[in-house]
């Protein structure tokens, strides 16, 4: 929370000013696009006659609606509640987004067609790699942030190297390095184990990190009071210094989660279907990359949306400690 | 006979090259109740945290509850459970309700039922007098009833010796006597206490001997009567004007 003063202010977006100014830039701009030749123009026709042929005129009258309607939509959103605004402004960007898609024409039956391969083997894969590799990678941060804080020298070394390598490195490598090095050593690899192991490890890398300031940002009162009751290294990490540093780790660590979903498409390199390796096999072949790489990102889009909804019931029931 | 359940045996211990407490020898009874006052940075604080090892000392010998405390020593635990501490500044668990910052210690680490150990929250609860606060959070308390929340999560694991550093003087003056008043409960039922603190009111009334500390050492130790009323050093005469000037 910002934590808003008490002391009502006027809201933003109904002071003359600003609404004057937003009304200049919005005007301002749509008078140096030409829109005559789209569909706003022909919308536009019954007031200034045959759209191309409109000249100045015609822009001039584009943009002043567009300004109006707009400055119109921002000012009465602005007495809506804030549910409600949030909601609008979602949904209206959304529009504004589709919009945009439409201008690539796309061929919606083709999608259609390909839609079911692309969740079933695609989604399923990338969702798939990206779960255990978050597991694994939640697991190493732990264990590697108690390393990385403890006085054991072996233990710190080990930790830092790790994370300072696994930092270090582009993740594209460290899947190249994986699949093409082990083999070196004799351990023969599957394109999907590599995979996972690698993201496992670099994501591990990062998390080690975010884990370690989470441990560190707790107060040394409470390891005093855990150790005073009786409680070992165990159950005070367990217990008391991890559950209050979750509220600092999660944040971060939802972050890393959706960064997490899409770097899964780097292990396309070496050869596993998942989602994005299938958006640009699939368009090959008919030439519709457009159609398959849009579903793709739909497909992107829609788990980071429930992933962030988690992050936030998450965070939601950690707030309960906090309030007064 | 008396039962030593704190002996403290010419014990000194060094931050680096400073050294912080120099040759200390004390004794606690079981049952007793011992002020110890001395003015900033004198080592009061880091004495009583030797005698629950959350402080090392280098030399010298303690022994809580028959066992010696030492680098290598594996019941720790065994020590911490029979000696309760109450922080300056509560250290209460801010994740868990009242009542489970009560439970916990008795469920994790004597192995009480869940049933049990609510019984016993409660009933300590009851006895620093908030029952009523048992579901909230930590935050959600005054600084007085924090306290009494942290001094009954103590109880609960019903320790031989209850240690107090300092326990009021992070509190406003009117939540002061709340906490002196559940303390002095204790002292009259018995428990065994070791108290750091400045509150000479409640020296006087419950302790039967008062310390006091300067530089790391124990300069002078008595009755109250007789330590307030004819102190026999220099430094501890200058640290009672200066105390009881206000
Ligand atoms: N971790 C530490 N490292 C170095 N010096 C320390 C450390 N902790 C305490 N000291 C020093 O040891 C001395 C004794 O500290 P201690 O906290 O025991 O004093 P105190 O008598 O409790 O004082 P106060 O009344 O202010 O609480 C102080 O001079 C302090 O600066
Ligand atoms: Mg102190």
């Amino acid at each position: 929370m910002l934590y808003p003063d008490t002391v009502e202010s006027e809201v933003l977006v109904h002071k003359p000013w600003f609404v004057a100014v937003m009304f200049a830039a919005i005007f301002a701009l749509f008078l140096t696009f030409d829109l005559s030749g789209t569909s706003m123009g022909e919308l536009m026709r019954p007031v200034i006659g045959e759209p191309l042929e409109s000249g100045i005129y015609g822009r001039f009258a584009i943009a002043f609606v567009i300004a109006v309607l707009f400055c119109l939509n921002v000012v009465l959103i602005g007495f809506a509640s804030l549910r409600v605004q949030i909601t609008i402004v979602w949904l209206e960007l959304l529009l504004l987004f589709l919009a945009f898609f439409k201008t690539f024409n796309l061929s919606l039956p083709f999608m259609a067609e390909k839609l079911p391969f692309l969740v079933t083997q695609g989604l399923f894969t990338t969702i798939y790699v990206s779960a255990i590799s978050i597991v694994i990678a939640s697991a190493i941060a732990i264990l590697g942030a108690v390393a990385k804080l403890s006085t054991n020298g072996f233990a710190y070394a080990i930790a830092s190297f790790y994370t300072s390598f696994f930092r270090g490195l582009p993740l594209l490598m460290q899947v190249y390095l994986i699949y093409l090095g082990l083999p070196q050593l004799g351990f023969i690899i599957d394109a999907v184990p590599a995979g996972i192991l690698a993201l496992s490890l670099c994501y591990g890398a990062y998390m080690t990190e975010i884990f370690r300031s989470g441990i560190q940002s707790i107060d040394r009162g409470q390891w005093e009071a855990s150790r005073s009751i009786g409680f070992g290294f165990g159950i005070t990490m367990r217990k008391i210094i991890l559950p209050q540093a979750l509220p600092v780790i999660i944040p971060p660590t939802g972050n890393q989660f959706i960064s997490m979903l899409k770097d899964s498409s780097l292990v396309s390199v070496i050869g596993v279907w998942e989602l994005m390796f299938l958006a640009r096999t699939l368009g090959q072949k008919s030439f519709q990359h457009m159609e398959m790489l849009i579903s793709a990102a739909m497909l992107y889009w829609g788990v980071s949306i429930c992933l962030e909804l988690i992050q936030s019931r998450i965070e939601r029931h950690y707030a309960r400690s906090k309030v007064r | 006979m008396s039962e030593k359940i704190i002996d403290v045996r010419n014990v000194s211990k060094w931050y680096g090259a400073f050294r912080v407490l120099t040759d200390v020898n004390l004794t606690v009874e079981k049952g007793e109740r011992i002020v110890i006052c001395g003015p900033s940075g004198s080592g009061k604080s880091t004495l009583i945290r030797c005698f629950n090892r959350l402080e090392a000392h280098q030399e010298g010998d303690i022994v809580v509850n028959g066992i010696p405390l030492h680098d290598k020593m594996r019941n720790v635990g065994e020590v911490r459970k029979n000696v309760g501490m109450v922080f300056q500044h509560f250290n209460l668990f801010p994740h868990m309700t009242v009542l489970m910052n009560c439970m916990v210690g008795p469920m994790w680490i004597k192995g009480v039922s869940q049933a049990e150990a609510r019984k016993t929250a409660l009933q300590f609860l009851e006895r620093v007098r908030i029952p009523e606060q048992a579901d909230k959070y930590p935050v959600q308390l005054s600084g007085g009833q924090q306290q009494r929340v942290a001094i009954a999560r103590s109880l609960c694991m019903q320790p031989a010796v209850m240690l107090f550093d300092e326990p009021t003087s992070a509190l406003d003056p009117e939540m002061v006597s709340e906490v002196l008043d559940t303390m002095t409960g204790l002292a009259r039922d018995g428990m065994t206490m070791v108290c750091v603190t400045h509150e000479m009111a409640f020296a006087r009334a419950v302790a039967d001997r008062v310390i006091f500390m300067n530089a790391g050492q124990i300069v002078e130790q008595g009755k109250p009567e007789e330590f307030f009323k004819n102190p026999q050093h220099e430094r501890t005469k200058l640290f009672l004007s200066q105390i009881l000037k206000h």
